[in-house]
């Protein structure tokens, strides 16, 4: 559909229904929940075929959307600014001023809706069978559609508050879902600590948001006519040179704290390794693929305001790098030393998001994004793989160590997907991961992070390593315990009725999942295969704002009906050849920018050989490391941990986790429950209260604190004081109420003759 | 001036009245010598409006007649509880005010 | 100021109608209880019906002036006049008292506390609703007065007679801490008077010409108001009756107490205190503004300790206050409104929290935490409310919490003109953890409540052994009606929150009218 031009257009732009209406992508499975909430138990198919209805109508949606988002950019020259499809509606107001609630249609947004429709249409296929008889059937899928409409309103949102509430139902959500055996105590635990970490990490993103929102309101008031929250003026302010530096730094300090929190990142990560008790579809949607880039998707979303509040490419080292840089390392060695290959996948993932936020600390934006896309395949891949293996093969166990070995033969089809989606992990040419992952170590090296690229590299390696582990542990080797056949205790025998048989192959609901994400896993990486050229950087051109002075009206007035996405000439001189862009390094003349000048490294066979060394030599050393370990029963390095001192303190080391778990659990959180919480009690009882009970008995008790409490004792004691007063009266006078009426009469009478009395001898 | 005959027909009503609320036991005895006292005042009141002239006295006389019918209410009201819950209406008996 | 004074009676029939059911039940026998309850809620359905009349009848394009005014001569020796009016200040709260009057009452049919006797108790609570909804339209400070005091002895009797084990204490408890405020706060209502040229007690006229008055007068007025209403709210350190009175009182005196009576407290800030004495107000907002944060996580870590389901709730309600405080301290009109949506939030959320403590008592006997276990697998439904209502309650975007939350934290971040900016962006930062304190105790309560498995002593539940618990049922039909509504409320006004903030953001611009112009 192609809009009339109004007077102000220069450039006309496609738009459609479908970017137009991309806001009802979350309103679909919101209802969806609603109908499963209510109707849920009496369906046929327990509320699940609301569920996978409304993620199917959300992926076709989606699919629509982003189908007519590249017609809108193709239609355009490749450094013209396409303006996002905005639309508002009032939400709320305060002070006079209206605050919109809408959708914000770009590129990122697009992409992110896809991945997430589609990921958690499978998911909910897959939960299906996996879940299948267990007791809360409905009540998972009511929560996994809700989750699935957090994070679309979250993609979709207009501005920092409607952003927020996506961000927060996500949380809501993977608290129920984490938690959803919560019979079992330490699943509900691992429930709470997950929403109380990120919760923690919500006080940078309310914070964040209060603080830009006054910083930027009366700037894009004025400039762009929209409020201080809405993501467009932000955006435009951080890059205009206007806005106070510490205001954007701080802003953008806070915000990051709320992405480290949600996005797992160091030092805030301890939450989601536990989140692995939930069930693994959770796992796999929530924790892998999806809610977890949630913090990732933020910066890139306000790329802008980090973009200049932690000037990037301004110096060598930004928090934004550094964390992601101390993340991947960090996670990469815990995932050495876990058994649970749940736990192996998520420390990985914790490591695949510091490669994102490294990415998008150093300016390598679009290969950032293009992990969150690739990264979502493959983790949902290895994590349904993992759920498949526990669901037939390990009878619900996820210890590698004690119940899998050898089950390469049993389970064909989980195998090779398991294995294509380790290769795209580790970044193997020419799997998926290579492009986005490779791309983004050879991009941080160019804008001039050179430690951080060392550290990427390595991390790559040490991917390499940990994945060959996790693999030879799970699938070759001797089986053992469950995978052999052996029997124990299974504590969640409750949901599932297939105890009893040896290891087998999964059912189709489970494996046709895997195998179309596999082949995903192998093919999205092409969509920006950069080794191949520039024709085949479709993703960069579809997805990657381009940074072109615009005029101020230009952008305000996208804020118009469905359609009206006007565009003024700005930059458009900068069409051909090598492109330049003031944004981002100078104040844009004439206008504002909507996005960054981001650099691009140049391709080249050499650096990526590097990678791809270091990748090959990580899995063959982690392979003759396993096989000597666990394939033999005595070669020299069995039992070095307990021989060699630093080996074992290191181990023990990993093993606790850097014992920030022990710091968080036991000396803040304990602290503040036990101690503080019971003294500020005691404070209240014993100091504030007793105070107002009796001032007697306080006096001895809080003899030390009067001065702390003059106050308090000053009002109280001559409250008491006159309590007291009466109460001495009223007792001196108790004889004369004797409860007779006629004394009572005499009294008053006797009174009377006296007041008379003295009535007289006065007037007298 | 018939006015030293009212008052002391009121002040002779008025001391029969006393003498029987602080006397008398039977509860209902009391209630009427309330009602003595009260009228006592009522003669008094009409006494000095017909020496004045006007009809102040008189206002409040008949006010004070109102409120004595609400009075002698709740206060029957009252002793029909009594006797209701004790069998018996002597005020001597009754001392569970005693503080 | 403009008034409007179409349909004047409307006001004056909705406040004093629950009086009208009062003189109807008194001819009732007390020993028809059925007759008794019936009159009470078809009265408190009626004055209801007169509220949403109210609400239709409302002028919403001009929500920032006093409409249904009625002005009438009623003390004229003291020149107090009968001066009634609403606004979009007023009219949540209103309303708001009215309908949980009513649904308290329907909650109530099946669940008078003992010892029994619901003609008593339903009168008390119809006298306790005009009390309130009087307050919330009174203009006139004696009337304002009249109607604040008339609350305090309802729930005196509510709390002495219907409580818990130490309901003698904490209603004393109660009854003096509040007295004590409200006489601090008549001498001031009387100094105001006589410091403006002792001409009248109409909130109006005080705030034309209580500007005038000399600012060390208006400090010390302002002290006198500031205890009567901080004691209400109830503010820290003013707050130890507050966890006492909830604890003791029956659930219908905890909901009608943290849904409508804390919020005369912050009402009263907002329409009297604040707008009549504007330089007062701004030398204490600063300390106003410190102690709600004191409030925000003293509540919280009072919270922290508690092992009584509904003493946590109580203590919750001081830090809920806080922020509400917190709102008002920046003397901006977003910070304002943001106060008065949370206090309706904080009303509609408490509430229902007070009602679903209840119902735990009523079936399990106590309100122990410890005791407490796996509620959702015994009684599904309620569990899910109640997680429903704590993740309200932490202030989750979406759910009415948020929006009395988040804006009052966003607003400390830029006070009025003349406030000390660097202080209040302090207060932001502690409240705003105080967010992450007020989900660790909800949640914790939560999951030590609602998750798990039943603890032993009552999980004899459906095997149909003798020692089943039969009172394990789950939520029951009035549970249901009462409830609904207030589940609803919270959902709608977390989803639109615009169609409160849209009545509400006029009349605040209107009464903080004074601190724009800095």
């Amino acid at each position: 559909m192609v809009v009339a031009a109004s007077e102000t257009t220069e450039v006309v732009l496609e738009s459609g229904w479908f970017l137009e209406n991309a806001w009802l992508i979350p309103v679909v499975p919101a209802v969806a929940f609603v109908l499963i909430i209510f109707f849920g138990k009496r369906m046929p198919r327990k509320g699940a075929e609301f569920g996978i209805a409304s993620m199917v109508g959300a992926l076709v949606l989606s699919a629509m959307a982003g189908m007519q988002w590249i017609g809108r950019v193709n239609a355009v020259s490749e450094y013209t600014h396409v303006p996002p499809v905005v639309r508002t509606w009032t939400w709320w107001q305060n002070g006079g001023v209206h605050f919109g609630i809408g959708q914000h249609v770009d590129g990122l947004s697009v992409v992110v809706l896809l991945v997430v429709a589609f990921i958690s249409t499978l998911v909910q296929i897959y939960s299906v069978e996996y879940l299948h008889g267990d007791r809360r059937y409905t009540h998972f899928f009511g929560a996994l559609t809700l989750f699935s409409a957090g994070m679309l309103n979250m993609v979709v949102a207009e501005n920092m508050i409607q952003l927020i509430l996506g961000w927060e139902i996500m949380g809501l959500c993977s608290f129920l879902l984490i938690g959803h055996w919560w019979e079992d105590s330490a699943n509900s635990r691992a429930a709470l600590k997950a929403f109380f970490t990120t919760r923690t990490g919500d006080v940078g993103l309310l914070a964040g948001t209060s603080l830009l929102f006054f910083a930027a309101n009366d700037w894009t008031q004025k400039t762009l006519g929209v409020s201080g929250f809405s993501i467009r003026g932000l955006s435009a302010w951080a890059l205009s040179g206007e806005g106070s530096t510490t205001a954007i730094t701080v802003g953008a300090i806070a915000l990051f704290i709320a992405c480290i929190g949600k996005s797992g990142q160091f030092p805030l990560h301890t939450w989601l390794p536990d989140a692995m008790a939930g069930p693994t579809p959770v796992s796999s949607l929530l924790h892998s693929s999806t809610m977890v880039v949630a913090g990732v998707f933020l910066v890139a979303r306000l790329y802008p305001v980090f973009f200049e509040g932690m000037d990037i490419y301004g110096s060598g080292l930004n928090l934004i790098v550094l964390i992601g840089g101390v993340t991947i390392i960090i996670a990469a060695a815990l995932a050495f030393v876990q058994d649970d290959i749940k736990k192996v996948l998520a420390y990985s993932t914790v490591s695949q998001l510091g490669y994102m936020m490294m990415g998008l600390g150093a300016g390598a934006w679009l290969p950032a994004v293009f992990h969150i896309f690739t990264h979502a395949f493959f983790k949902a891949c290895l994590f349904l793989g993992a759920g498949s293996i526990s669901h037939s093969a390990s009878h619900h166990s996820f210890d590698m160590k004690k119940d899998m070995g050898g089950l390469r033969k049993h389970m064909p089809v989980t195998f090779a997907t398991w294995v294509v989606s380790t290769l795209a992990l580790m970044g193997v040419f020419p799997f998926s991961g290579f492009f986005s992952k490779d791309e983004i170590i050879d991009n941080v090296g160019h804008a001039g992070y050179t430690a951080f690229m060392w550290v990427g590299l390595t991390g790559a390696f040490m991917t390499a390593a940990y994945m060959t582990r996790a693999t030879y542990l799970t699938f070759f080797g001797e089986p053992r315990g469950a995978a052999a056949g052996v029997h124990h205790g299974d504590h969640h025998g409750d949901h599932h009725g297939d105890a009893g048989h040896g290891p087998r192959e999964s059912g189709p609901l489970i494996t046709i999942p895997l195998v179309i994400l596999a082949t995903l896993a192998i093919g999205s990486g092409l969509l920006n295969a950069v080794p191949f050229g520039h024709s085949w950087e479709n993703f960069k051109k579809w997805v990657e704002p381009r940074a072109e002075v615009v005029s101020a009206t230009g952008i305000a007035s996208v804020v118009g009906g469905p359609g009206e996405s006007r565009l003024a000439a700005g930059g458009e001189e900068g069409k051909e050849g090598k492109h330049s862009s003031p944004c981002g390094s100078e104040k844009p003349e004439g206008g504002v920018c909507p996005a960054p000048y981001v650099k691009h490294a140049e391709f080249k066979w050499s650096k990526a050989a590097v990678s791809l060394v270091l990748v090959f030599a990580g899995m063959i050393a982690s392979w003759f490391l396993c096989v000597q370990l666990y394939g033999r029963r005595a070669g020299p390095l069995v039992g070095l941990t307990s021989r060699n001192g630093a080996a074992r303190a290191g181990h023990r080391f990993l093993v606790n986790k850097y014992y920030l778990d022990h710091v968080y659990e036991n000396v803040i959180v304990r602290t503040l429950a036990g101690p503080v919480a019971r003294a500020a009690y005691w404070f209240n009882q014993r100091v504030i209260d007793a105070a107002v009970n009796g001032v007697g008995t306080t006096a001895k008790r809080i003899a030390g604190w009067v001065y702390k409490n003059i106050d308090q004792r000053l009002v109280d004691g001559a409250v008491n004081a006159s309590g007291a007063g009466a109460q001495g009266a009223g007792r001196a006078l108790q004889p004369v109420q004797s409860g007779k009426v006629s004394q009572y009469g005499a009294l008053l009478f006797g009174a009377a003759a006296v007041g008379g009395l003295v009535l007289v001898i006065i007037n007298t | 001036m018939l006015l030293n005959q009212f008052l002391f027909l009121s002040a002779i009503l008025f001391c029969i009245g006393v003498y029987g609320v602080i006397a008398r036991k039977n509860a209902v005895l009391v209630l009427m010598s309330i009602e003595l006292i009260l009228n006592s005042v009522n003669i008094n009141l009409l006494a000095f409006a017909m020496r004045n002239g006007n009809a102040d006295g008189h206002t409040f006389a008949l006010y004070v007649i109102a409120v004595a019918a609400a009075e002698v209410g709740v206060g029957l009201a009252m002793v029909l509880l009594m006797y209701r819950n004790r069998r018996s209406i002597a005020l001597d008996e009754l001392s569970e005010m005693r503080g | 100021m403009q008034v409007l004074s179409d349909n004047n009676w409307i006001l004056t029939v909705g406040t004093f109608l629950p009086l009208v059911g009062v003189l109807l039940m008194l001819f009732v026998p007390k020993a028809e209880e059925a007759t008794s309850k019936a009159i009470g809620i078809a009265t408190a359905a009626a004055t209801l019906v007169v509220g949403v009349l109210t609400l239709v009848l409302f002028d919403y394009g001009k929500a920032g002036e006093m409409q249904f005014v009625a002005n009438v001569e009623w003390i004229p020796v003291i020149k107090s006049t009968y001066y009634v009016g609403l606004d979009g200040i007023s009219l949540p709260l209103y309303l708001l008292s009215m309908a949980i009057t009513l649904l308290v009452m329907i909650y109530s049919w099946d669940h008078v506390p003992s010892p029994g006797n619901p003609k008593a108790f339903f009168i008390l609570m119809l006298v306790l609703q005009t009390g309130m909804a009087g307050s919330f339209v009174a203009r006139d400070l004696v009337l304002f007065f009249v109607f604040f005091e008339l609350v305090l002895l309802p729930m005196y009797f509510m709390i002495g007679v219907w409580g818990g084990e130490q309901r003698q204490y904490a209603s004393l408890k109660f009854f003096l801490y509040t007295m004590f405020g409200s006489a601090l706060m008549l001498v001031s209502f009387l100094a105001l008077f006589f410091k403006t040229g002792a001409e009248s007690f109409a909130i109006p006229y005080l705030v034309e010409n209580g500007g005038a008055i000399a600012k060390n007068t208006q400090i010390w007025i302002f002290a006198g108001m500031f205890i009567g209403f901080a004691v209400k709210v109830p503010m820290f350190p003013f707050h130890t009756w507050l966890p006492d009175a909830h604890t003791q009182a029956p659930t219908q005196g905890s909901v009608i107490l943290a849904a409508i009576l804390l919020k005369l407290g912050t009402y009263g800030f907002v329409r009297i205190a604040i707008p009549v004495l504007p330089d007062a107000a701004r030398e204490w907002a600063p300390w106003i503004g410190l102690l709600a944060v004191i409030g925000i996580i003293y509540g919280a870590f009072g919270c922290l300790a508690q092992t009584d389901m509904k003493r946590l709730i109580a203590f919750s309600s001081v830090a809920h206050m806080g922020f509400v405080m917190l709102g008002i301290s920046t003397l901006t009109e977003f910070g304002v409104n943001a106060a008065i949506f949370g206090m309706v939030a904080h009303g509609l959320i408490t509430g229902m929290l007070f009602f679903v403590a209840g119902s735990v008592k009523e079936r399990y006997h106590t309100l122990e935490i410890k005791r407490l276990s796996g509620m959702l697998t015994q009684m599904p439904r309620l569990g899910w409310i109640l997680g429903f209502c704590a993740m309200a309650s932490l202030g989750l975007p979406g759910l009415a919490g948020f929006w009395g939350e988040f804006p009052a934290i966003l607003s400390a971040y830029q006070p009025a003109e003349g406030l000390p900016a660097e202080t209040f962006r302090t207060y932001m930062v502690v409240a705003a953890i105080g967010t992450v304190f007020a989900a660790a105790y909800l949640l914790w309560l939560y999951q030590r409540t609602a998750f798990g498995e039943p603890t032993a002593e009552f999980s004899g539940h459906g095997d149909g052994t003798p020692d089943d618990h039969h009172d394990l049922h789950d939520v029951g039909v009035y549970e249901w009606i009462a409830w609904t509504p207030l589940l609803v409320s919270i959902l709608v006004f977390g989803v639109y929150p615009q169609l409160m903030f849209k009545v509400l953001d006029p009349a605040v611009g209107v009464t903080m009218r004074v601190f724009n112009g800095g």
